[in-house]
């Protein structure tokens, strides 16, 4: 019988497995040459990984299902847009906002005078996208607070909509005080997007090398990765896990429900946020179009695929299906069906090969590439009382 | 214990006289659902540092009551007030931080936490840590967490869990484990009131005497004072000092066991009227 103490001892070899896990990631573009399209998709599927771990908060630790998480991805990569960009070019009587920002961002390469638009410190962005997606999760979160399982999916996925609608619309929506900007440039999109700098080191030129983003989405991973072992380890964790396992009972405990809801919705949507913004500015481009509640299935698949609240089971379902679609399946067996004489690609089957995929893990491991470790207690040892004990009555 | 502020005064000389001899004083609480009336206008009161009991047939409101009490349902109207303050609007998690714990009729332990995890969750009220604390995990952070896994593991000892079962699955546990882990859940909150709603359901009999002796115990140990719905007799007449009667959510009898027990509609509401 393994009880949670020897889980716990295997956690050290998890630690350990982690490290060296990380230590390749770092490595690993080494072995690439600087503008491989194998990197290009390793920051994609990174940036991904924080997406799904934000998710996992929500849904997977706290048992909120979010059906609207696309909205925080375009609100972080609006923030990008919005504040690292020539985009507001009338802001300063067009002679530009400039924060902390220094080369292209700053200066014209051809006139040598101040670019137009607002151009914020990366580091800031991320701070600014971060803090309006947290505010967004919460505005999601209220509506939702006094609903249930899958009323609250329903909620979220129009939020998520509702997200979308104005970023495609936002072409319409005068921003007042900024000479008549609009709030977004719709399917225009608004691009480019300062090249990504950091203190000390020299601006990135994704011309020549995309080493560095990947690095940086590295960094954005370990940071969720070490937000979501503290927060799942803590009261705050107990009390999500609580909450999804029996709401009336939690509270009868002292755990207050709008607080921690709002937390989880906070803190997940932050996470995503973080994640948009950064690809807003790798992909140099915000495009309302990309706003779509496909990417919300996408990220949701990812959480479950991995295991609903496993953290290194979101990771690893994160990575598969970030390059089971941005790289196996374009990339390698895309021309597989013209082989066989058939006229299609195998890109216009790519949902078709999720579904088949997701079929295919709920029949061979329900709970997920690698189970949290309490649904894998539950299912080993998940005998005799049963759970009609604990759940016969719902207050 | 933590909060020694807060924990009722020792019973040695009551220099200052306690705000009231009652610790929760109810005045004409009704419950109603659309057209049921669950509770109809009940006024009742809990002695601290006594045993009370409410009975009644099923469906005569005393879980309705219960929840009442707790926070988790409104009353439609009447007051309730908890050691002098009104808590009929308060929300649960308030009430249970002013110091009042429960258990439930059909056990609700988080299924999928362990034991002691259970137990921690019954301290979150009274643990501090917030967000960007748990984030940044301070010394102070650290020390709360210690101390509140070293109280969880004494509350699963005091209600006479084997260490062994701390780290298992609440859902993976027997059914008599369950229901001591659900209790050591609830004293994990520091309360001054134990509502217990049917602790002795599925128990033997010699089960359900070593619990009497518990309710004593803790009752004497930890200065609490404790309400239980019951439908075992035995129990009822052996622990209560005093025994309150619902039938169709209406308070039909009240008094000493001996009374209650003798009461003409008490033993119409049970036996139906010859």
């Amino acid at each position: 019988m393994s009880t949670l103490a020897e889980l716990r001892n295997s956690r050290r070899a998890n630690w350990i497995t982690g490290a060296a896990a990380l230590l390749f990631a770092i490595v690993f573009p080494l072995f690439f040459s600087p503008l491989n399209g194998f990197i290009d998709r390793s920051v994609i599927a990174l940036a991904y990984v924080v997406m799904a771990l934000g998710l996992n908060v929500v849904v997977g630790f706290a048992g909120l299902l979010d059906l609207g998480y696309v909205a925080f991805y375009a609100i972080g990569a609006y923030s990008a847009g919005w504040f690292a960009s020539d985009y507001f070019s009338g802001a300063n009587n067009k002679h530009g906002v400039h924060i902390l920002v220094q080369g292209k961002a700053a200066e014209s390469s051809l006139s040598h005078t101040p670019t137009a638009g607002i151009h914020v410190n990366f580091l800031i962005v991320l701070v600014i996208a971060v803090c309006l997606t947290a505010l967004a999760g919460m505005i999601i979160g209220l509506p939702t607070l006094r609903l249930r399982g899958d009323y609250i999916a329903i909620v979220t996925l129009a939020f998520g909509e509702i997200v979308g609608t104005i970023a495609v619309n936002g072409d319409q929506i005068a921003v007042p005080f900024t000479h008549n900007a609009t709030l977004t440039n719709g399917q225009q999109a608004i691009s480019p997007l300062d090249p990504l700098s950091l203190p000390i080191l020299a601006e990135f030129n994704q011309a020549t090398n995309i080493r560095p983003y990947y690095w940086v989405a590295l960094a954005l991973v370990v940071f969720t990765l070490f937000v979501n072992f503290r927060l799942r380890d803590s009261r705050l964790g107990r009390a999500w896990i609580a909450l999804r396992e029996d709401e009336v009972a939690a509270a009868s405990m002292g755990v207050p429900l709008v607080r921690t809801k709002l937390l989880a919705y906070a803190t997940g949507a932050a996470l995503g946020g973080m994640a948009g913004a950064f690809l807003g500015y790798y992909i140099n481009s915000v495009n309302a179009g990309t706003f779509e509640f496909s990417f919300s299935i996408f990220v949701l698949a990812m959480v479950i695929l991995g295991g609903l609240g496993s953290i290194w089971g979101v990771v690893v379902g994160a990575l598969a299906l970030s390059y089971i679609n941005y790289y196996l399946i374009p990339d390698v067996f895309n021309d597989i069906p013209s082989k066989l004489g058939l006229d299609f690609s195998l890109t216009q089957l790519s949902f078709g090969i999720f579904g088949f995929l997701l079929v295919i893990m709920m029949v061979l491991r329900p709970a997920g590439l690698i189970p949290e470790r309490r649904r894998k207690l539950e299912l080993e040892e998940g005998v005799g009382t049963g759970e009609t004990d604990l759940y016969e009555v719902r207050a | 214990m933590s909060n020694g502020a807060t924990e009722a005064p020792t019973p040695v000389p009551a220099s200052g006289p306690p705000p009231s001899k009652d610790l929760l004083v109810a005045k004409s609480v009704s419950k109603v659902f659309g057209g049921l009336v669950a509770v109809s206008d009940v006024d009742f009161s809990i002695p601290r540092l006594s045993i009370v009991s409410i009975i009644g047939p099923n469906g005569a409101g005393k879980t309705t009551f219960f929840n009442m009490l707790t926070g988790l349902y409104k009353p439609t109207t009447g007051t309730i007030a908890f050691d002098g303050k009104s808590i009929a609007e308060e929300r649960p998690d308030r009430i249970t931080a002013l110091g009042v714990a429960r258990t439930f009729q059909n056990i609700r332990l988080f299924a999928t936490m362990t034991a002691l995890e259970n137990v921690m969750v019954g301290e979150h009220a009274r643990l501090h840590a917030g967000l960007f604390g748990s984030l940044l995990r301070l010394p102070r952070q650290r020390r709360e967490e210690r101390e509140a896994h070293e109280k969880a593991l004494e509350m699963l000892d005091y209600v006479g869990l084997r260490r062994e079962v701390a780290d298992q699955l609440a859902i993976n546990l027997s059914y008599g484990d369950q229901r001591r882990v659900e209790i050591a859940r609830a004293l994990a909150s520091d309360p001054n009131l134990l509502l217990l709603d049917e602790p002795t359901a599925g128990m033997n009999p010699q089960e359900s005497g070593r619990l009497t002796d518990f309710m004593r115990q803790l009752r004497d140990e930890r200065k609490l004072t404790i309400l239980l719905i019951e439908h075992d007799m035995k129990v009822v007449m052996g622990v209560s000092e005093r025994v309150t009667v619902l039938d169709h959510g209406e308070k039909i009898a009240e008094g000493d066991p001996q009374s209650v027990r003798q009461d003409k509609r008490v033993i119409e509401a049970y036996l139906g009227k010859q």
